[in-house]
This record gives C-alpha cells, structure tokens and sequence, in this order.
C-alpha cells in the first residue's frame, strides 16, 4: 500500500517543480516540459532514475521526466548489444507504446469530436 | 524580459516595460504549487493503480505492466481532452496536468482537434506535434547525448 503514497507523493513533487519553473523560472510549458525531459534523460544517465521509480513507481513512470529516461534506458540497452548504432535504433524502443497510443489516440480522437471551447 | 532584449530598447521603452511589470498580476504562486501537487500526484496514484491492476490480473511483470498504463492513461486523457474536461482542469492545476504523460497527450490531442478543419494532412497532421514535438525533440538529442557519453566513458 505504500507505494501508491510515495506514487502520488513523488508525482506530486514532480509537478510542484514543474508549476515553480513555469511561476517563479517564468518559463512557457513548453520550455518547461523540454527542461523536464531533458532533467529525466541526465537522471537516468546518472542512474539516478530506476531507484527512484522502484520507490515510488507510477509516481516517477507518470510524470513527463520519465520519458527522457526511458528514452536513455532504451538507447542504452540497445547499444550493449550493437555497439553505438544501438542508440540511434533503441531510442524509442522503451517510449514506444506512449507515443503511438498518443498519435493514434489523438488522430482517432479527431475523427470523432469537435473542437470544444 | 531578458537583459539582452531590454539594451536594444529606448529609455522610454525601458520605462514602460518597467511599469507594465508592476501592473503584471501577481502570479498566485502557493495556490497553484498546491493545485499542481494534488492533481499531479491524483494522476500518478491513479496510474498506479492501473499499473497494478494489470500486474495482477494479467501476464505482465512489474517493468512491463507500466505500458499498458501509459496507455490506458493516454486514453483517458485524450477522451477528457475531447470532452473539454482535461483543459478545464488543467486552467486550475497548471503543471499537474501538463507534466504527467496525460499532459502530453492533451497537447497531442488539442492540437489535432483544433486544427481539424484545415484537413486532416495539412491540419491534423501538421499541427498534431505543434506543442509536443518540442518534448521529442529534445528528449531524444538529451538522450542521445548521454547515451553516447556513457558509451564512450565505457560505463553501460
């Protein structure tokens, strides 16, 4: 039962530091969101980031950082076995099911609804 | 405003840039902190918890079970976003909705929306990763960089 404390916990401190970046840093969203991805992929480089989801699971897999790292860890286990080319094919291995289920869902979506004020 | 910007400005310039700023609205920053925080972490508690469902109730381990959720979130979160719930919310919970994954497919799916009615190439192709490509686009360079710094420092 803990983790889903330390889910929502970790998740919440994540977007605490996003909302910061946007009010007192006075970045856009976007810059915000790249500056998150960006902290994820270094994190994960370090290491830093499988501790911390193996802690607070969801809590650090949710938020948008996690992709930056997912995006090291696929690069990463790819190149062990192909050498350097591995980045450049592992990359999305790990993001894959977020951004096709994003780009489908989103067309699909678009097919079906209208623009709502 | 950046200092760089504001030495190309007229002194007059400067002025009124000086007094627009006092009049800027104070951001409520504690307000939205706690907005961000509750919602931010509602989405992660509830990602968990669809995460755990479907370690427990089909053949996923716990490294695998995360896609699924994302996607089940994904989901989620396009269909709030084509009902106009997802952006109500997100006026009020700021960076709670954008920085979970749900944020991303918000953007995803507000941009192809609204841009429907220019096509679906031009319009809903186009337009789809307006706002979220910048995310790829430096997600993916950061992440090659340090990839290749790993490699070439030997660590794996």
């Amino acid at each position: 039962m803990e983790i889903y404390f330390w889910a929502f916990v970790v998740g919440g401190l994540i977007c605490v530091i996003g909302q910061l970046l946007m009010d007192v840093g006075k970045l856009t969203p976007a810059h915000t969101m790249s500056a998150l991805v960006v902290a994820g992929a270094v994190l994960g480089g370090l290491g830093w980031y499988q501790p911390l989801s193996d802690f607070a699971g969801a809590g650090a897999t949710v938020p948008i950082t996690s992709f930056g790292n997912a995006l090291v860890r696929g690069a990463m286990q790819e190149a062990q076995q192909t050498g350097v080319v591995g980045i450049l094919t592992g990359i999305f291995e790990v993001t894959s099911a977020g951004i096709s289920a994003a780009i489908i869902f989103g067309f699909l979506s678009s097919l079906v609804f209208r623009p709502r004020g | 405003m950046s200092d760089m910007l504001k030495k190309k400005l007229s002194p007059v310039q400067q002025e009124y840039q000086d007094f627009a700023k006092q009049r800027e609205p104070q951001r409520p920053v504690l307000r939205n902190v706690i907005w961000a925080f509750f919602v931010g972490g509602t989405i992660c508690l509830f990602g968990q918890l669809i995460q755990d469902f479907f370690l427990w109730n089909f053949d996923f381990t716990e490294k695998t079970a995360g896609n699924p959720a994302v996607a089940i979130l994904i989901l989620l979160s396009v269909l709030a976003t084509a009902f106009g719930v997802y952006d109500h919310l997100a006026q009020h919970a700021g960076a709670g909705t954008a920085v979970p994954v749900t944020g991303f497919a918000n953007s995803i799916a507000s941009a192809a929306l609204e841009h429907r009615s220019e096509g679906f190439v031009l319009g809903v192709g186009g337009n789809m990763f307006k706002l979220a490509g910048s995310v790829i686009v430096f997600g993916v360079v950061a992440a090659f960089v340090v990839a290749l710094i790993k490699i070439l420092l030997g660590g794996t």
